[in-house]
């Protein structure tokens, strides 16, 4: 993300108005204070808290540590596989899917094929999972009409909810890659060409590097959408997957233990950690693909 | 989630380059169609799996809505769409929901994005953080958070006079609580669009050419700055719908029924093809009308630099 050209410029505004323009942020900032502010110190705080009411909260560890043990810790790992997994996957489908519509002569394809990711990727699972629920559920089309289940498939499974998170991975993928893709100058290409480089030498030693940053950018991306889903799993009823987002549903819902929900506030401050990790990562390899992409 | 849309769904504005280098290069050096023909098996591959692999969950999945095992075709599912209750208040409550969550992010966003083109950078990097904290923060970990709030208001307000406020935020009928929430969650998508459309402006000449004309400040942002924004407050918008339309995992934690939950609840409670039906309209709904708002855009593009 390139700096305004403009904000460079030595400003000449009088003070008051560079006031007036900072008001103008303050309900922005204080709304996020409240909304965001207030419940995130809430989780963390109750993270590091027992719940007990009626009675003053101490301060425990006992929570973390349930949350990084047994069950909580497979779904974890679960969720962190699921997310590496799929993510990988969908960088390089939505690479190639995206660099199809970008080289296509046909206008339409890009408006339909960028409209639909805008959807897919926005929509959220729940009619993603009736989708494929109704194709390669158990009695899903597909499965019956190609005797799937015999031959060891079911959606319900791991590689089945990879298979159904692709489907909103894979539009997202194409929608952060293909400002870049439109960045590559037709020029890097003809230069490469007239010094003799097949269109895999092209790839291989002036494109991909260009994009690098990019689709490393693009995998944090999914890595934290897939990380964080939880209506497709949700609404795939019968899965058995275990995801760290299911279980604190599960735990915030459960209502059997008051404590439940304070392991739940541990798991959530677990995939604050993880996402945060993730979005440091992410920042400078913006800033980096920004300096070749403008 | 979905941080990066908003960059791409402006890119549609802009005259596709793909007319310009589609039989480019290839064809310069001879043998077009050798050359062609190379290149668009490799395209035509990954396009057809592609298509295959988007196309035919929709179409299962619509033929799921029409099928009546015993009978055959029908369109019991799409004729029950108006009669099946619950629906018409959950789509109420989420359509009201989007309307609110609409407005608050355009008076929240709109001084803020104006300020910071105006502004230092110091003020673009402070606003650009805050809204991209909520990325950091997954949905399910701010329904933890909020529900945690809820629950320490409910101990400890009930003497108070807040409580009736408290209550009245988790109104069934207009939950301010997921309100906000939804707010929140659309922030960093809105700021990156938002921003977007006013990068393209250049808002310092304009507001200045205004008020040289005697407007105020703020009429000069309302009548000179937001009609030139309306393509960027329009995606927005559109990506809010949908996000809205679409949330489950709040609604769904805090015991709310809107669209999204709905579909789910019906659909376990043995309403299958209307439930599935819905859902699949819903989409397709949505995506046309992505479709239509980003070719009326580009219209208006070309019209523009026409004259």
């Amino acid at each position: 993300m390139s700096t305004a050209p403009l904000s460079a410029t030595p400003a000449r505004r009088r003070p008051q108005r560079a006031a007036a323009g900072r008001f103008a942020v303050v309900p922005l900032l204080l709304f996020v204070a409240v909304a965001f502010g207030v419940p995130a110190l809430a989780m963390a705080y109750g993270a590091f808290t027992t719940y007990n009411p009626g009675k003053p909260s101490q301060y425990t560890m006992g929570n973390l540590t349930a949350s990084l043990h047994g069950g909580y810790l497979d779904a974890l790992l679960g969720s962190v596989k699921l997310s590496a997994l799929s993510a990988l996957i969908s960088v390089v489908a939505g690479l190639l899917v995206a660099q199809a519509v970008v080289t296509s002569r046909f206008a339409f394809l890009r408006k339909a094929v960028l409209s639909a990711s805008g959807v897919l990727a926005n929509f959220g699972g729940v009619p993603l999972a009736f989708a494929f629920m109704a194709t390669l559920g158990n009695a899903g089309m597909l499965t019956t009409e190609l005797h799937l289940d015999q031959h060891g498939w079911s959606l319900y499974s791991f590689n089945g909810l990879t298979l159904v998170y692709l489907y909103f991975l894979i539009p997202l993928m194409v929608l952060s890659v293909i400002p870049s893709l439109d960045g590559l100058r037709r020029q890097w290409r003809e230069a490469a060409q007239n010094n003799g480089a097949t269109g895999w030498q092209y790839w291989r030693h002036v494109a991909l590097p260009v994009l690098t940053p990019s689709l490393l950018g693009g995998f944090v991306l999914l890595f934290g959408s897939a990380f964080a889903a939880y209506a497709t799993a949700a609404a795939m009823v019968g899965a058995t997957v275990p995801l760290i987002t299911l279980q604190i549903a599960t735990a915030l819902s459960g209502n059997v233990d008051p404590n439940a929900t304070n392991i739940a506030l541990a798991m959530s401050l677990d995939m604050v950690v993880i996402a945060t990790l993730v979005m440091v990562i992410y920042i400078p390899l913006q800033r980096r693909s920004a300096r070749w992409l403008v | 989630m979905a941080g990066v849309t908003a960059s791409a769904l402006n890119t549609e504005g802009r005259p596709a380059p793909s007319t310009a280098n589609g039989p480019g290069p290839a064809g310069a050096r001879g043998g077009v169609l050798a050359g062609l023909s190379r290149i668009r098996w490799g395209r035509g591959t990954v396009l057809l799996v592609a298509g295959l692999y988007f196309l035919v969950p929709i179409g299962t999945t619509l033929w799921f809505t029409v099928d009546n095992s015993p009978q055959g075709f029908s369109l019991d599912a799409y004729r029950q769409i108006f009669t099946v209750p619950g629906l018409w208040p959950a789509l109420q409550l989420s359509l009201l929901l989007a309307a609110g969550t609409i407005v608050l992010v355009y008076l929240l966003l709109i001084p803020a994005v104006v300020a910071v083109r105006l502004g230092s950078p110091r003020l673009r990097t402070v606003v650009e953080l805050t809204c991209t904290l909520p990325l950091v923060v997954p949905t399910i970990a701010l329904t933890a958070g909020i529900s945690d709030v809820l629950r320490w208001c409910n101990d400890n307000l009930a003497p108070t006079p807040f409580y009736a406020t408290f209550l009245d935020a988790q109104n069934a009928n207009f939950p301010v609580v997921l309100l906000l929430a939804y707010v929140v969650m659309a922030l960093p998508l809105a700021f990156r669009t938002l921003d977007a459309g006013m990068r393209a402006l250049d808002v310092r000449t304009l507001l200045e050419a205004a008020q040289n004309n005697g407007a105020s400040r703020g009429r000069a942002i309302v009548t000179v700055i937001l009609p030139n924004l309306r393509a960027a407050m329009l995606n927005t918008a559109f990506i809010t719908l949908a996000l809205v339309l679409g949330e489950f995992t709040v609604a769904s934690i805090l015991g709310y029924v809107p669209f999204a939950v709905w579909i789910v609840n019906g659909n376990s409670a043995g309403q299958g093809p209307v439930t599935v039906a819905v859902s699949i309209v819903s989409l397709l709904l949505t995506w046309l009308l992505l479709l239509v708002l980003s070719i009326g855009s580009e219209r208006r593009g070309r019209a523009q630099a026409q004259h």
